[in-house]
């Protein structure tokens, strides 16, 4: 169903505060919004920005600690923000329904997914348990959920990331609502199976004409979903437009400078000497938790100054090579090799001087820096341990270090983790790696907790880096267009094999091995007709989608 | 065993009307005593903050602001116990083993809270039990968390074998009551203050040990841990510089909870006469001591019962507001 001219929400002047301590701070700074019967309309802007806070307050709801404080959310031609607590309850669910970002979270995990489901259409009187039963295997059936007789009979734990996003939304439609509030369904996702959701949101919301705030901070999924966009900068609108003429056409400088993130791409480096010893070999390695085979005669050479991207699904053993690699989880078969020489498979094993030639930097900031350390103590100890260096000299390196993170030295180096932000974090984890003088860096996820805008930073700060210092890279991800920017040789892993491994020029041209087709053309790009066409063409090809 | 009932409940009606109706001390007065400590403490506690804030300026102004009135009762009346135990030798008006007094006088001049069984001055024994129960219940409480803390920091650090081990160890000192354990132990290994020390301190130390493990099992799966283990660093510098700055936050608190517990477990142990022996002065026995009192209508031997209500109530404001601070909830 097309949008109608009929407007079915219409927020103006929406002010939104936060409450730190006793004072209450401004998040969001007067949003007008509108949104007709059957539209989609997509959200996006960096974490901060106030998508979720806007996407909630379109239900009349403000998390704890925060308070709607001016404008008014009129649904319906009802004003949420004056109505009773009760009128509000009455709409959701049944007339607005949230689809949250993490679905795993968000499921009972006690009860089975269809007593979720009938749940709520239940309570609001609208269907019988037995009548909702028979829908909810309708909805399954149309989200495209395999067995749908019986996958309601599950618990949440029993099916996998991408079925439970469908189930949710499932649920959020079980009511028929006139909107549905999508905040970040796929984000946690893979690639490949945001695919399988996004088209099932797509088709389901298109088949009931209900109308959609679609909230991200991926534009390529947004191009895909949304028939209009607002782009948010810290709780101010920015711009808003038509998807297409947006994408073809942004015009403040904010909105261009998301748009141009993924054009980041390290220089060609030459291709390193036949008869070079490379900085790590990993040769045959299997390992192994317990019984449970994980990697299976993985096999693949990082040379110096370059990097080595790895990717695959959740579960193909990226992170457990690097485990191999830095001796966390002694492999049963195989070498690791650093600078030609065989490392102990132990880590407890290795000497001071093996430990330092391979550091690692972490996906989640937060928990990679010690809460209760400086930012002197956290870079001083790689110093002061391998390095010996104390007092001023110290204090010195340091700074240097701070320096080539591009953190001011004076205003940060007394600083706790807590006082940063996330990509700060994530500088002051690379200024850790660095500390040890190592020849040899893994970066495990490290920008996929991060804002696009934070991230390519993040990107650009290793590519100077690497070159600066020679360093070779085992960049671990799942994101594709990070693979673009960044990798010189790509490793595919699925189900603990290397699949196919190359370098990136060839890796991105055809003919790939089908798991890496796959792989490659699941990564959403800008274009609005892009799910379309990639629909189409695996159904051409008889491949479910 | 009607009759056990109905004669304690006659008794107690009893008592209670000769209270109302003025026998040596009245209950007016006793609950007015009480009433006055409580409200004096309440106001030192606001003058206390008020003066702090006058006093300060800037974030530390802030910060002081933050703590409750509740947190102040508490450290002022702990401060006065320490106060108090410190310098009993200064303000006791007799020496705790002066009997000097005829047996259970009544308040006077000589004697403000009367004399105990035995002719000793209430109030100086209330003032040494001060030193001898609050600094016992110290001394056991730090060494159960001593033993109970590095154990169960090494169990969550090291895991494998030997946690097993240990933590099996602990579930069967856990599965006795522990009142019932430390009689028994003491029962056997007689009754010095040395043994009462060791005994309180290693059952309480299964506890410590228990919640020690189970924080430090939350920081050690952390990946800066394992940044730590990758760049080589020995156990000690994990557990001391990684693990442990992250759990003094719960530690602290359950030492408050803890030492709580120790002195209710040294009073209940005196009251059964295992705990510290007359002429020591000790709150616990000298409640049973003087428990014959509460037949004439006399709160005297509730004075001590007080002294720990009070103390017990003081430290779980004090905990209160830590783990209020450290759970990182805002109001």
């Amino acid at each position: 169903m097309a949008p109608t001219n009929e407007i079915l929400l219409r927020i103006r002047g929406l002010r939104i505060e936060g409450r730190a301590g006793h004072v209450w701070n401004e998040i969001v700074h007067g949003v007008d919004l509108d949104l007709h019967k059957g539209e989609v309309l997509g959200l996006i802007g960096e974490s901060g920005a106030g998508k979720s806070t806007i996407g909630l307050a379109a239900m009349g709801f403000t998390r704890d600690g925060c308070r709607i404080s001016g404008g008014s959310v009129e649904f319906d031609g009802v004003d949420l923000t004056k109505s009773s607590e009760g009128y509000r309850r009455q709409l959701r669910g049944k007339r607005i329904a949230y689809v949250a970002q993490s679905a795993a979270a968000s499921f009972n995990p006690a009860h089975k997914l269809i007593d979720q489901y009938t749940e709520m259409p239940v309570e609001h009187g609208v269907l019988t348990k037995r009548e909702a039963e028979q829908e909810a295997v309708t909805l399954y059936r149309q989200l495209q959920l395999p067995n749908p007789e019986e996958i309601g009979f599950r618990y949440p734990h029993q099916v996998s990331g991408g079925q439970l996003q469908r189930a949710m939304t499932a649920m959020a439609m079980s009511c028929h609502p006139d909107l549905i509030i999508f905040d970040e369904p796929t984000t946690a996702l893979d690639v490949t199976t945001q695919i399988e959701v996004l088209s099932a949101i797509r088709d389901a919301v298109a088949q009931y004409g209900t109308a959609a705030i679609y909230i991200t901070h991926d534009l390529a999924v947004v191009a895909q979903m949304a028939d209009r966009v607002l782009v948010l900068l810290k709780g101010d609108p920015v711009e808003e437009a038509p998807t297409r003429e947006m994408l073809s056409h942004p015009k403040e400088d904010y909105t261009k400078s998301l748009w141009a993130v993924r054009e980041f791409r390290t220089e060609p480096k030459p291709a390193p000497a036949p008869d070079a010893v490379p900085a790590v070999r990993v040769a045959n390695v299997t390992a192994a938790y317990g019984p449970i085979t994980v990697l299976r005669n993985v096999t693949f050479d990082i040379h110096t100054g370059r990097t080595v991207a790895v990717v695959g699904e959740s579960g193909s053993g990226k992170s457990t090579t690097a485990r191999c690699i830095t001796g966390l989880l002694p492999p049963v078969e195989g070498l690791i090799e650093i600078e030609g020489q065989v490392m102990p498979g132990d880590y407890r094993s290795r000497t001071k001087n093996q430990l330092r030639q391979a550091q690692m930097i972490y996906q989640m900031a937060d928990t990679a820096l010690n809460p209760r350390q400086r930012i002197r103590d956290i870079i001083g100890r790689p110093i002061e341990f391998y390095l010996g260096l104390k007092g001023k000299k110290k204090e010195e390196r340091i700074r240097a270090l701070l320096d080539e993170i591009e953190l001011e030295p004076d205003a940060y180096i007394d600083r706790l983790p807590s006082e940063l932000s996330g990509g700060q974090k994530q500088r002051i984890g690379i200024a850790r790696a660095l500390a040890a003088e190592p020849s040899f860096i893994i970066c495990d996820e490290v920008t996929s907790a991060l804002d696009q805008l934070v991230a390519e930073g993040i990107l650009r700060l290793l590519d100077k880096i690497q070159k600066e210092f020679n360093l070779a890279y085992m960049f671990i991800t799942h994101d594709l267009a990070t693979v673009r920017s960044i990798a010189d040789e790509v490793v595919v892993m699925k189900e603990g094999l290397v699949v196919e491994q190359g370098p990136k020029e060839e890796m991105f041209t055809p003919p790939h091995h089908a798991y890496t087709d796959l792989l490659l053309s699941s990564v959403p790009e800008m274009d609005p007709d892009w799910l379309d066409h990639l629909l189409e063409e695996r159904r051409a090809k008889g491949i479910s989608p | 065993m009607i009759e056990f009932f109905e004669n304690t409940w006659t008794n107690l009606t009893n008592i209670f009307n000769a209270m109302l109706e003025g026998g040596p001390i009245t209950l007016g007065v006793f609950l007015g005593y009480t009433f006055t400590i409580l409200l004096g403490m309440s106001v030192g506690a606001w003058i206390v903050k008020r003066a702090l804030l006058l006093a300060t300026s800037g974030r530390r102004r802030h910060n002081l602001g933050l703590i409750p009135v509740t947190a102040y009762f508490g450290m002022l009346t702990i401060a006065t116990y320490i106060f108090v135990a410190v310098f009993a030798d200064i303000l006791a008006p007799y020496p705790e083993t002066d009997t000097s007094g005829g047996s259970f006088e009544m308040w006077s001049a000589q004697h403000i809270l009367g004399t105990d069984n035995r002719g000793g001055d209430m109030l100086s024994r209330l003032i040494y039990g001060a030193r001898n129960t609050v600094g016992l219940a110290f001394v056991i409480t730090f060494l159960a968390f001593i033993i109970g803390g590095v154990l169960g920091l090494l169990a969550a650090t090291l895991g494998g074998f030997l946690d097993q081990a240990m933590s099996r160890v602990v579930d069967v000192l856990m599965s006795i009551p522990p009142l019932i354990f430390s009689l028994l132990l003491l029962t056997i290994f007689g009754t010095s203050v040395l043994n009462l020390i060791l005994v309180i301190a290693i059952l309480d130390s299964t506890r410590v040990y228990r919640l020690a493990r189970a924080v430090s099992m939350n920081v050690v799966v952390m990946d800066f841990v394992e940044a730590a283990r990758l760049r080589g660093e020995g156990l000690w510098w994990v557990i001391s510089r990684e693990i442990l700055p992250n759990i003094t936050a719960p530690l602290i608190a359950e030492f408050g909870l803890r030492f709580c517990f120790v002195f209710l477990t040294i009073s209940a142990l005196s009251f059964l006469g295992l705990g510290l022996q007359p002429p020591t002065a000790d709150w616990g026995s000298m409640v049973k001591e003087n428990a014959d009192l509460i037949n004439y209508a006399d709160p005297t031997p509730l004075l001590p019962a007080l002294a720990i209500a009070l103390l017990t109530v003081a430290v779980n404001f004090v905990v209160d507001w830590m783990l209020h601070r450290s759970s990182g909830l805002k109001d």
